[in-house]
């Protein structure tokens, strides 16, 4: 698991390494990713040739209707934001050693959390006491979801890569019997449309985005890596995070509550997972719909991983994996658009393998020592 | 009748389980951490119906079916075990690729997003018109219902009563000390991955033959359901066994009582895994894992 963590050389390590620290740490970040989408390419052109197809006009239509027009890019901008927020989620507790696979049911309670505030609330309250609400729901929302495997964790020790995922299946189970039985709109398994704290479409200002989802929840997701950034390495707390992440019995040592920190970043956690939600809640349908988290959540494990725990790096990471899921669409009468699952899984895979494998040649290549 | 109804029912749920939990213990066992058993599970079921679908025999499907989950961890093995990359990430990626897979190739080979045409499976006992079987022993004259329950009786053996087991039981408590005493930490480990994905691909496949066609997603987090147990289990075949039979029972109950409507499904559900955060958290009794569960031996 300290593999994943962004490696920092050792003080030692410096002086007899023959590479500037600078650049070795430039090469571990980023020949990871370069690898994982030349692997990923090389698959994709065999599964397109499988089909029949060719790969370079396939390509061509994947970034035509990503990149290449303004709805396309609304698209992409869209699920990025729901990504940003689930990526965040996973490296900021992954920079205190642990491991959420929470995310996805913490996103999904976020977003029912907003729709419950927005259909609470009465019709006509002004978005700015609205929104913020909303937003708070969902954060809580999700924080509770995760603090069953933060409390735990930092109470039993309690391993939080099988609480999580045990707790994903009790949380949709759960939301699914709300669903179900209780708020449903007739005929559906949706809640009625929330009464206040919509979110405007980014097309009610720039016009071409029209018909694409893309909002300006995106706003509050760029907020919350900047907030995540700050948080990390401005702060006594994530300072204290961080020391818990890379050695728990030194931070101990240090005077650090190791148990507490473990609790407030699956707390921080759950909260940013929880805020994914109301992308979709507030910014697109204005309900909440079972099964609309639809594996955001485990995908924020791989911006998380290529984004190599850095917010800015998740933001990144979002971007590509949001364009690699629009695209699939773009591409689907020619290709099935499984194409790209298959893709992301190869990226996640080829990231995960080549993370260890980059760190030892970078180590054989600093002369001294073994 | 109802109990007779009740006991083979739970059994044929709990197929699917016992398999997966076996190949659960074995790769867990071993050190390394088995979130895959879904993947491998989808993919075996997968390839069993492509077997049977172009050869018209469910034995040859049968071979597919554990060429296909063998295949996958041999993914997984090449990636965690040769290349030390993170299991868990690994492991969530292997099931993703499965689910990613399936669909894609189902698109190539049967020109559907949702199913497979119907193929033939274990048919021994004549089945009535409509599917409906003769009798409720009928549904048991399966090879893989009595090989079900025999993989972790088989596993239990191969642990316990086996130079190769003690060897596995070391690699996975202490893997340095293990490999002091010449044991191949590593070769030790890519057995028992390959053995669990050709275990868990066996109870991929008996669904989908089971079923005569596959569906999309169709293993449906039963994969978890057979981690939960062993967890629950604390990683002792007998004790898994068990863990399966209880949930497997637990879901019958909740099947046979549906027109009541005691208590929700939803709830039903939430049983195994309750149980299992409820073993981890070590309030009754705590589930303690191999102690080089996930950890890589230079």
């Amino acid at each position: 698991m300290s593999q994943l963590n962004e490696s920092i050389p050792r003080p030692g390590a410096d002086r007899t390494s023959r590479l500037p620290a600078s650049v070795t740490r430039l090469i571990s970040a980023l020949l990871p990713p370069f690898t994982a989408l030349l692997i990923a390419a090389v698959v994709g052109d065999i599964l397109i040739l499988s089909f029949g197809q060719s790969p370079a006009d396939v390509f061509v239509l994947l970034i035509e209707g990503t990149w290449g027009n303004a709805y396309g890019l609304g698209q992409v901008i869209y699920k990025a934001t729901t990504l940003t927020f689930t990526g965040l989620s996973v490296a900021l507790a992954l920079r205190a050693g642990l491991f959420n696979i929470g995310a996805e049911g913490q996103l999904a309670m976020g977003g029912f959390c907003a729709a419950v505030v927005g259909l609470l609330l009465p019709a006509g309250t002004p978005a700015v006491l609205a929104v913020p609400l909303c937003l708070a729901g969902a954060a809580i929302g999700g924080a509770s979801v995760a603090s069953v495997p933060g409390v735990l964790k930092a109470r039993f020790g309690a391993s939080e890569v099988i609480v999580t995922i045990m707790v994903n299946f009790i949380t949709l189970a759960l939301l699914n019997w709300l669903i179900a039985t209780k708020l449903n709109v007739a005929e559906s398994l949706h809640t009625p449309e929330i009464h206040a704290g919509a979110v405007p479409r980014l097309s009610s200002v720039v016009d071409s985005f029209a018909g694409s989802a893309a909002n300006f929840v995106l706003v509050v997701a760029l907020a919350a890596a900047g907030y995540a950034a700050w948080y990390l390495f401005r702060t006594r707390a994530g300072y204290d995070l961080r020391a818990v992440g890379l050695q728990p019995e030194a931070a101990e040592y240090g005077g650090v509550k190791v148990g507490r920190v473990w609790l407030r970043a699956m707390l921080l956690a759950g909260a940013m997972a929880g805020l994914g939600g109301t992308n979709y809640v507030l910014g697109y349908k204005q309900y909440y719909e079972e099964g609309f988290a639809a594996g955001a959540g485990f995908l924020g494990i791989a911006v998380a991983l290529v984004g190599r725990n850095h917010p800015f790096g998740v933001v990144i990471a979002a971007l590509l994996f949001a364009t690699l899921s629009q695209g699939g669409l773009a591409v689907n009468a020619v290709v099935p658009k499984q194409m790209v699952d298959v893709l992301t899984a190869v990226v996640i895979i080829a990231v995960a393998t080549s993370v260890p494998e980059v760190q030892r040649l970078l180590k054989s290549v600093r002369g001294g020592g073994k | 009748m109802i109990v007779l109804a009740f006991l083979v029912q739970t059994l044929r749920i709990a197929i699917p389980y016992l398999f997966a939990a076996a190949g659960g213990v074995l790769s867990e066992r071993s050190g390394v951490i088995a979130l895959t058993l879904e993947g491998w599970m989808l993919t075996g079921a997968f390839t069993a119906v492509i077997g049977t679908h172009y050869t018209g025999s469910p034995w040859v499907g049968l071979v597919c079916g554990v060429a296909g989950g063998v295949l996958a961890a041999l993914l997984h093995a090449v990636a965690c075990i040769r290349y030390r990359a993170d299991q868990v990430v690994v492991g969530i990626a292997i099931n993703l690729l499965a689910v990613g897979i399936t669909r894609f190739f189902l698109r190539l080979a049967f020109d559907s997003s949702s199913n497979s045409p119907r193929v033939a499976g274990f048919d021994f006992v004549q089945t009535g018109p409509g599917g409906q079987g003769t009798g409720v022993l009928a549904s048991l004259a399966n090879p893989l219902v009595p090989l079900g329950v025999l993989s972790l009786v088989f596993v239990w053996w191969l642990l316990y009563r086996t130079p190769f087991g003690l060897r596995l039981r070391a690699v996975g408590e202490k893997p340095e000390a293990a490999a002091s005493l010449g044991v191949g930490v590593n070769r030790v480990r890519w057995i028992a991955v390959l053995g669990a994905g050709a275990l868990a691909s066996m109870g991929g496949a008996y669904l989908a033959l089971e079923q005569h066609q596959f569906t999309d997603s169709m293993t449906a987090g039963r994969g978890f359901i057979a981690l939960a147990a062993v967890i629950f289990g604390k990683w002792e075949p007998k004790r898994v066994a068990v863990a399966c039979l209880l949930f497997a029972a637990a879901e019958t109950l909740q099947i046979q009582l549906q027109g009541l409507q005691l208590i929700p499904s939803q709830f039903v559900e939430m049983i195994p895994y309750i149980l299992t955060i409820v073993a981890v958290a070590g309030v009754v009794g705590r589930a303690t894992p191999p102690s080089a569960l996930g950890k890589v031996s230079e």
